[in-house]
């Protein structure tokens, strides 16, 4: 049997998770975290706030309640019934760069904390800021040539 | 009598007894349906009174020795020599775990297998008269396990089905030449049997074909059918990999469902503990020999078995360099005597 007849024959073996039911968990849990984030916002502005702090507050304040889920481990049971719905906004991001900083705080403040506490989102960072770096640098040579 | 049998395997001519086996396992593993049998069951941080998931996995392997020794009314200057392992890194586990006994040692790496390893090269330094007493011992932990495979625990996100549970555990067996009610007659030397399969989180499928490999070597070498043994038990392969194993066996003539139990699949209730395809690690196999399997062949139950640990060979940096995952099997025959 080669490599692809193989795999093949694997996967016809291996059981897998149920599509719709991974996708309603991510629906009801990334629109539940998406309420919250708006219930923030709401709340800010009611109290007066302008638009751009009241978005800052709300990114923080969800960010917050994040860390301390992973902290308590609690993250990763809501993560493990929502799946991309609790990965993919921000809470998804905060979590992984708190679970690093807490397994690897063993190795010490530089060597593990330091080094290690971008393992997860490290990659999310980097090409997060080359992708906005060259659209930024399209965005500037349109905006020269009188394009945009 | 000729000891070298067929192409992979030998049949002792002053087999190797095991006078004592030893267990310390986890909370989650005491809470599974073998809980009963394990020896000592560590607290829910799975801490064991340590400050790191390294260091806890060390002293399992410290406290499975010493226990076997209690039970084999052993000192441990009696041991000739240890062989351990485990999966972290460089072995730190074993290192550090056996450190403190001021035994001669061989550390070992296997991956999951390392306890058919291990009980190999122990049978092997005893029946060829070269020690009087051999600890064979190995471990895994959950928390490091994850560390060194996978990601930090608190790291959300979703395990396929085919993935399995490491278990957080140490067992260690003391072998001697004569005592003791079950002795290791022979072992087939599993060879690395890769089938260019690369998904690290479905093991059973990694491993299954090198556990096909050994089972069917071994009774090629020693001319048996699987109803020869009253039991063939492989180490992790977890529900994907047993059916794999199955049709592997089947296509090469052989029908071991009969005769076939799996470690992982035993140590764990996938209904209740949510683990999925089973339990993994070198550990799961140690544990649930020295707890559930021995007892059985001591007390007769079982007359004649073959123990095949399974393993998958792979590391972080193999993986994300775009490797397989090749699999090996160590088969050892273990006996009522």
């Amino acid at each position: 049997m080669d490599a692809k007849q193989y795999e093949k024959y694997v996967k016809e073996k291996t059981p897998t998770h149920n599509l719709f039911l991974n996708m309603l968990g991510a629906f009801v849990s990334g629109g539940m975290i998406c309420t919250l984030g708006q219930l923030i916002l709401n709340i800010c502005k009611n109290i007066g706030l302008d638009k751009e702090i009241s978005g800052s507050w709300t990114s923080l304040i969800l960010v917050l309640i994040s860390v301390l889920l992973t902290g308590f481990n609690i993250y990763p049971k809501l993560a493990k019934w929502g799946g991309a719905g609790t990965l993919v906004p921000i809470t998804g991001f905060a979590n992984s760069v708190a679970a690093p900083a807490i397994e690897y705080q063993k190795e010490g403040q530089v060597f593990g904390i330091g080094c290690k506490i971008f393992t997860i989102a490290g990659p999310v960072i980097l090409y997060g800021i080359l992708t906005s770096s060259l659209l930024g640098l399209i965005y500037y040579f349109l905006h020269i040539w009188g394009i945009v | 009598m000729e000891q070298i049998v067929g192409k992979q395997s030998i049949q002792f001519q002053r087999a190797a007894h095991i006078l004592s086996a030893a267990s310390v396992v986890g909370k989650k593993e005491g809470d599974g349906p073998l809980g009963k049998y394990f020896d000592k069951v560590g607290e829910e941080d799975g801490l064991f009174g340590c400050t790191s998931w390294e260091e806890a996995e060390s002293n399992l392997q410290k406290e499975a020795v010493t226990l076997a020794l209690e039970k084999a009314e052993l000192e441990k200057w009696q041991l000739r020599m240890i062989y351990a392992g485990d999966l972290l890194a460089q072995t730190i586990a074993s290192s550090f775990g056996i450190m403190g006994f001021h035994t001669p040692i061989y550390g070992l790496y296997g991956a999951c297998s390392t306890m058919g390893e291990a009980l190999s090269l122990s049978a092997m330094a005893v029946a060829g008269g070269y020690a009087p007493y051999v600890a064979a011992v190995t471990s895994s932990h959950f928390g490091s396990a994850e560390k060194e495979f996978r990601f930090p625990l608190g790291y959300g996100n979703q395990r396929p089905l085919s993935a399995t549970w490491t278990v957080t555990g140490s067992g260690a067996c003391i072998l001697g030449t004569k005592g003791g009610k079950a002795r290791i007659a022979g072992i087939t030397t599993g060879k690395i049997v890769d089938y260019g399969f690369k998904d690290s989180l479905n093991m059973g499928a990694c491993m299954a074909p090198a556990a096909c490999d050994t089972i069917y070597q071994n009774l090629m070498d020693f001319n048996r059918l699987p109803e020869d043994y009253d039991k063939i038990i492989t180490g992790d392969l977890g529900e994907v990999g047993q059916r794999i194993l199955f049709d592997l066996m089947k296509e090469k003539g052989f029908d071991i469902e009969k005769q076939h139990m799996d470690c992982g699949i035993e140590i764990f209730d996938q209904n209740t503990q949510d683990t999925h395809a089973g339990g993994s690690g070198c550990g799961c196999a140690a544990v649930t020999f020295a707890a559930y399997i021995l007892p059985k062949i001591e007390k007769g139950e079982w007359k004649r078995i073959l123990f095949v640990p399974t393993g998958a060979l792979l590391s972080k940096v193999s993986f994300n360099e775009g490797k397989s995952v090749p699999g090996i099997a160590q088969a050892v025959i273990i006996e009522h005597c």
